[in-house]
């Protein structure tokens, strides 16, 4: 069952940090030629932030594009932001952008790789959320 | 002491219609937007703010001003030039000469906050203090050294180290003025130099992987080793600084959890675990909202009983690309 939904750059982190999870996961494809990935199951959405400073263009077009198909959007039921507390406003606002257009949760909020704190806390409460749902 | 002039000894017209690294034309991109100058900021509307600082606040002030300009002035002259060469793609290169430039800027915006706030005394006097702070110099000979040396990866491991560790225990006065409502221009000023050196710590970062990526097993073992040497090697050094500066107002161990913090990010900036736990990266709340406004928000939907979750705000939600 896949029940992790990310979306990571080259640079790779965001990945990193999904990777240490080692929950089942599905990665927005980088490039447009790609073949969009279509879901079938409900999932978490971990997402980094982009820009600099400014709401617009912080949520990855990847991530859009993922969302913009209305079967995806329906089955999401979280988002985990990533970012960096030195971008001031822009610190992890793709996941509240997301969780507001969604009306979802904005369950926790990392930086760049994630500590190890972050990645047991994470990985503990994803294997609580997932119980607790119908 | 002039070392050989270090060139790239063979360039190509830069062609940015044909891209070998993404990320090269979307840091480029992150950077020119976040472009700014002093000039902007009404650093005179600190002025008043400033006469309620004590004497002692004011000094303190001085040197952690001086203290940063050093380290930009490194960055800029030194430091990021040193990348050119070892640069992998010519977009890289451009990158960095715009870090460079960037640099200069944020060396200049200390004396643009000087000469607003300070007499010319106590601007020199301050400078002098920067030259015979034993501890600060340092610092600046640590980073030069692995500048100079023949190693590329080496140099971005004192790149990134520099750009997203040894910056913060100066940050951290900025951000503790402001969350007191004092110099809170000054504050503007320092949150975009902190918001441009996020990005190259990361940029330069990024570039370090992708050459760690070519290395040998051995190779990458070695680096690492070297990674946490040098961390170690400039954390003590840093600690003492920041007793140097800070235990005349009683704030050292609040701007050491701050170092903590911030040498986690550096390292994983470079792709490295963090180093400190938990319990010792605790930054005060106060200075994580001076840095990021909505950072104290609580996000932690997994512990305690799910009801305190924050679901995003419904301002901040325009994004002309977001069409359902």
């Amino acid at each position: 069952m896949t029940d992790i939904v990310y979306f990571s750059s080259t640079s790779g982190n965001t990945h990193r940090f999904v990777e240490k999870l080692g929950r089942a996961a599905a990665r927005i494809p980088l490039y447009a030629r790609d073949e969009p990935l279509r879901v079938s199951e409900p999932y978490v959405l971990v997402v980094p932030t982009y820009g600099g400073g400014e709401t617009k263009g912080a949520v990855p077009k990847q991530v859009i594009r993922f969302l913009n198909d209305e079967h995806n959007r329906s089955l999401i039921r979280g988002v985990i932001g990533a970012g960096n507390t030195n971008f001031g406003t822009a610190f992890c606002v793709a996941g509240d952008i997301i969780a507001a257009k969604c009306k979802v949760p904005h369950m926790y909020r990392f930086e760049v790789l994630g500590t190890p704190d972050d990645v047991r806390i994470v990985h503990d409460g994803l294997e609580e959320f997932w119980k607790q749902q119908p | 002491m002039i070392d050989k002039l270090k060139l790239v000894s063979h360039v190509d017209a830069i062609n940015w219609n044909k891209i070998e690294d993404e990320k090269d034309v979307e840091v480029w991109n992150r950077l020119t937007n976040n472009f700014w100058l002093p000039e902007k900021i009404p650093l005179s509307n600190d002025v008043q703010s400033w006469n309620t600082l004590t004497p002692v606040e004011q000094q303190l002030t001085m040197r952690v001003f001086t203290g940063l300009t050093l380290l930009d002035t490194i960055q800029g002259t030194v430091g990021a030039v040193s990348l050119i060469p070892d640069a992998i793609t010519p977009h890289e290169e451009a990158v960095y000469t715009n870090i460079a430039f960037m640099e200069s800027v944020h060396a200049k915006s200390y004396s643009s906050i000087f000469s607003t706030l300070a007499s010319t005394k106590e601007i020199d006097e301050a400078f002098r203090w920067s030259t015979e702070n034993v501890n600060l110099q340092r610092k600046a000979e640590i980073v030069m050294d692995y500048y100079q040396g023949d190693d590329p990866l080496k140099r971005k491991v004192a790149s990134v180290l520099l750009e997203s560790f040894l910056f913060y225990s100066g940050f951290y006065l900025p951000m503790y003025f402001s969350s007191r409502a004092r110099l809170t221009n000054t504050a503007d000023l320092i949150r975009l130099i902190i918001r441009d050196e996020a990005v190259h710590g990361y940029y330069i970062g990024y570039k370090y992987q992708k050459g760690l990526e070519a290395a040998t097993p051995e190779r990458r073992e070695e680096m690492k080793n070297y990674t946490f040497e040098l961390m170690y090697e400039l954390y003590e050094n840093e600690v003492q600084y920041t007793q140097d500066l800070y235990d005349e107002v009683g704030l050292t161990e609040d701007v050491k959890k701050f170092l903590h913090y911030n040498a986690n990010k550096a390292l994983m900036n470079l792709g490295y675990e963090a180093m400190f736990p938990k319990a010792v990266t605790d930054v005060n709340p106060a200075i994580l909202s001076a840095l990021s406004p909505n950072a104290d928000e609580n996000h932690d939907f997994f512990s305690g009983s799910g009801s305190s979750y924050v679901i995003g705000k419904a301002v901040n939600t325009e994004d002309a690309d977001w069409d359902f």
